[in-house]
């Protein structure tokens, strides 16, 4: 029993942990490198982020993302979290009614955190509430951002899957371009 | 719930059904031998490792499963602790800790998958690649392996073999898993799942901050982690960081795949005992209990929570804590519904901020027995077990001796099936009550009121269920936690599979019965009913007084305006 025992464990070991990743690391990366390496987005010689991994935006003339409950920052993207906190929370109670300040009948996303703490997207109800806010920030006619908006907007995949949605960081590079 | 979550889910789901046909087929080929043009390579391949294929007793089966988990376990807790010295360790992480490295390769072992560490924090790419990945290949193989042998003892009159477990891992490794995930890895990858050895990338933002982006060969990974219902994640929030979980196509893809062989099992069972039927009434339970399940939980979390809804939040987008928006609720739902009936335990919803009942259904899915539809390979032969119940319960009913496909189901296998159903509830209520009353154990929890014993019951239900997924809020990298569910995932899965081969070796040396006026049909809606009613009693029912002081207490806290 111990020969097969060993020998099956020990190839199994280096065809599945060792050359079968290596062989998909070889191919994705001559095949689709962009994505195998992380979905960049970069400027010159300057990587500016991961169009998958959402950034902190703070500041009233940039569209904000949602809150996020990574631990040292928000959207520290070296180690996700979620705040996991329950339904009946009051931590959870009392920083939505914090988030929420005198609004009402706010999109959720807006004052949730979400679960990976570096959610990319916000809904397009959040995205338009937001429109005025940047506008007034950038002196641009609130038109034209709310424009920007929605040509941001992300429909269904495939027309079914998932939900529409506004990739942030995307967004906010197109409205730099905004004069 | 809206018309188009429904088709997401109707679609999603219908394609796993549909997937799962020939995927069931080639399974059954490879349970019964038939390997077409791959038999000569398979012969040369055995016998290069030493395999002599001939049939084996369920004693010498479940030795060489024990086996081979033990030395599997042995391997992995030696990578892990010595990851700062092996190779692919771009990050220079320190050797794990040994309580957690104990846990950590239990858990792969065992095909929960349970993570008491957060993967882009603790992982070096070797320990993710030769270690934790491949026991996600082998605990895979090993569960379907079992899984055929117990098949393999409805067709065998008189017999007193039930196949050869070598043979059996290294089939199902070589011939499904691996050409499956080779090609799922690859799609991942142009789903926007990243492969590389890279560690990550410092980013300069636009806010002008620095960003650390962790990097990794994550796409292969994923693939056998969702085929082979194992669910470990490789980073700390699994399949909800967005490199995990990049789109909704993406994660629609994984649902598939970590139904598609409990599914196919079913299929394959049906062809292994000679008659297709009798594995379709196994997939309608199946997918009944998913499709039930996930109604009640995509309902449960589109209404919202009451609380933040009288805060001022909007009821559209319903509970969102815990979610990222491009998944959706319908298919937040879904996934959550086969995660945890899978034992997959794969996320991409934060399961401690779900509502008390949307988060009540995956708990109780995972203590039926992680059988609708189960893991790959113990979705099956947890079936069986319950079938054979089944016929007991409907035999006592008319007073006869009840019979199984053929095989008369005597005192021995009651008393063997009972002794494996009564494992879980033992465990999770036993030691979930331990860890509750004392302080070691009550002080990892995160939530106080009726969600914190909440949060403590999931963690033994997930452990023993072998599934994995949590209530993550739970502090689990402690000496006491890494211990005890280290132990109960242990018991979960072979004080299981113990019993099950016994029951296997006992029904392969009966001679066939036949068919009699008096035998109960099982493949019929009347069987599936009944299968379905006895998985609730007997695997449901022990549960109620825990869930009644855990999400149901705090539903009607909800409900009242109370926080804790």
């Amino acid at each position: 029993m111990l020969r097969p025992l060993l020998s099956l464990l020990l190839g199994s070991t280096l065809l599945l942990g060792v050359a079968a990743p290596l062989a998909v690391t070889a191919v994705a990366g001559r095949v689709m490198p962009e994505q195998a390496g992380g979905s960049l987005i970069r400027q010159g010689d300057r990587v500016l982020g991961s169009a998958l991994i959402g950034q902190n935006f703070e500041g009233d003339e940039w569209f904000h993302p949602r809150p996020s409950a990574t631990s040292t920052a928000p959207y520290d993207a070296s180690s996700s979290a979620a705040s996991q906190q329950g339904p009946t929370s009051e931590t959870l109670l009392n920083a939505i009614r914090e988030r929420l300040g005198d609004s009402r009948n706010v999109p959720a996303d807006a004052v949730t955190a979400s679960g990976s703490g570096l959610d990319p997207h916000i809904s397009p109800e959040n995205a338009r509430a937001q429109v005025q806010r940047v506008a007034t920030a950038r002196n641009l006619p609130a038109t034209q951002v709310a424009a920007l908006v929605e040509r941001s907007v992300e429909g269904r995949e495939l027309g079914l899957l998932g939900e529409p949605r506004v990739n942030v960081l995307r967004l906010n590079l197109a409205l730099r371009q905004l004069r | 719930m809206t018309l188009i979550g429904w088709a997401q889910i109707a679609l999603v789901l219908g394609i796993a059904v549909i997937a799962a046909v020939p995927i069931g087929r080639w399974l059954a080929a490879i349970a019964e031998g038939r390997l077409g043009f791959l038999a000569t390579f398979d012969r040369a391949l055995l016998r290069a490792a030493g395999v002599d294929p001939a049939g084996q007793s369920w004693q010498r089966y479940l030795l060489a499963m024990l086996a081979f988990n033990a030395a599997g376990f042995a391997l992995l807790y030696a990578i892990l602790r010595l990851q700062d010295v092996l190779p692919l360790n771009p990050q220079g992480f320190a050797g794990v800790p040994p309580f957690l490295a104990f846990n950590t390769a239990i858990s792969f072992v065992t095909n929960t998958n349970w993570q008491a560490y957060s993967g882009e924090a603790a992982m070096s790419h070797f320990s993710q690649m030769a270690g934790l990945a491949v026991q996600n290949f082998l605990s895979a193989a090993t569960g379907i392996a079992l899984a055929f042998a117990v098949a393999r003892a409805f067709v065998r009159g008189g017999l007193q073999q039930l196949g050869n477990f070598w043979a059996d891992m290294t089939r199902v490794t070589l011939y499904v898993l691996l050409p499956v995930a080779l090609v799922a890895g690859l799609a991942f990858v142009a789903m926007g799942v990243p492969q590389t050895l890279d560690a990550g990338v410092t980013a300069t933002t636009l806010g002008g901050a620095g960003q650390t982006i962790p990097l990794g060969p994550v796409g292969f990974q994923l693939a056998i982690k969702h085929l082979g219902t194992n669910g470990g994640g490789f980073f700390g929030v699994n399949s909800l960081h967005p490199f995990e979980g990049p789109s909704a196509l993406a994660t629609a893809f994984q649902i598939i795949l970590q139904v598609v062989i409990p599914f196919g099992l079913c299929v394959a069972f049906g062809r292994i005992v000679g008659d297709v039927r009798q594995g379709r009434a196994l997939l309608a339970v199946m997918v009944g209990f998913v499709l039930v399940a996930t109604l009640g939980i995509y309902a449960a979390e589109a209404g919202g929570n009451p609380l933040h809804l009288a805060a001022g939040v909007a009821p559209e987008l319903g509970n969102m804590e815990g979610k990222d928006v491009r998944f959706g609720q319908a298919l937040a739902a879904l996934f959550t519904a086969t995660t945890t009936g899978a034992s997959c335990g794969a996320v991409n919803a934060m399961l401690d901020s779900f509502t008390p009942l949307g988060g009540a259904i995956p708990l109780f899915l995972i203590q039926l027995g992680e059988i609708v539809p189960g893991g790959v390979g113990s979705g099956l032969y947890g079936m069986v077990i319950f079938s054979l119940l089944s016929v007991f319960v409907a035999g006592l009913m008319v007073g006869r001796t009840p019979e199984y496909l053929g095989k008369k189901v005597q005192a021995r296998e009651i008393k063997l099936a009972m002794l494996a159903v009564l494992v879980l509830p033992a465990v999770i209520l036993g030691f979930s009550a331990a860890a509750l009353n004392i302080a070691i154990g009550s002080s990892s929890l995160a939530n106080a009121g009726p969600h914190g014993l909440t949060e403590m019951l999931y963690a033994y239900t997930s452990a023993a269920g072998n599934n994995g997924s949590a209530f993550g809020g739970l502090t689990a990298d402690t000496p006491w936690l890494n211990t005890t569910l280290g132990i109960a995932m242990m018991l979960g899965r072979f004080a299981y599979a113990i019993p099950v081969l016994a029951i296997a070796g006992s029904l392969a040396a009966k001679p066939r019965a036949p068919e009699g006026p008096g035998t109960l049909p099982t493949h019929g809606p009347l069987f599936a009913g009944l299968l379905a009613g006895v998985i609730l009693i007997l695997g449901g029912l022990q549960y109620l007084p825990a869930l009644a002081l855990g999400p149901i207490a705090e539903h009607f806290a909800m409900i009242a305006g109370t926080t804790f």
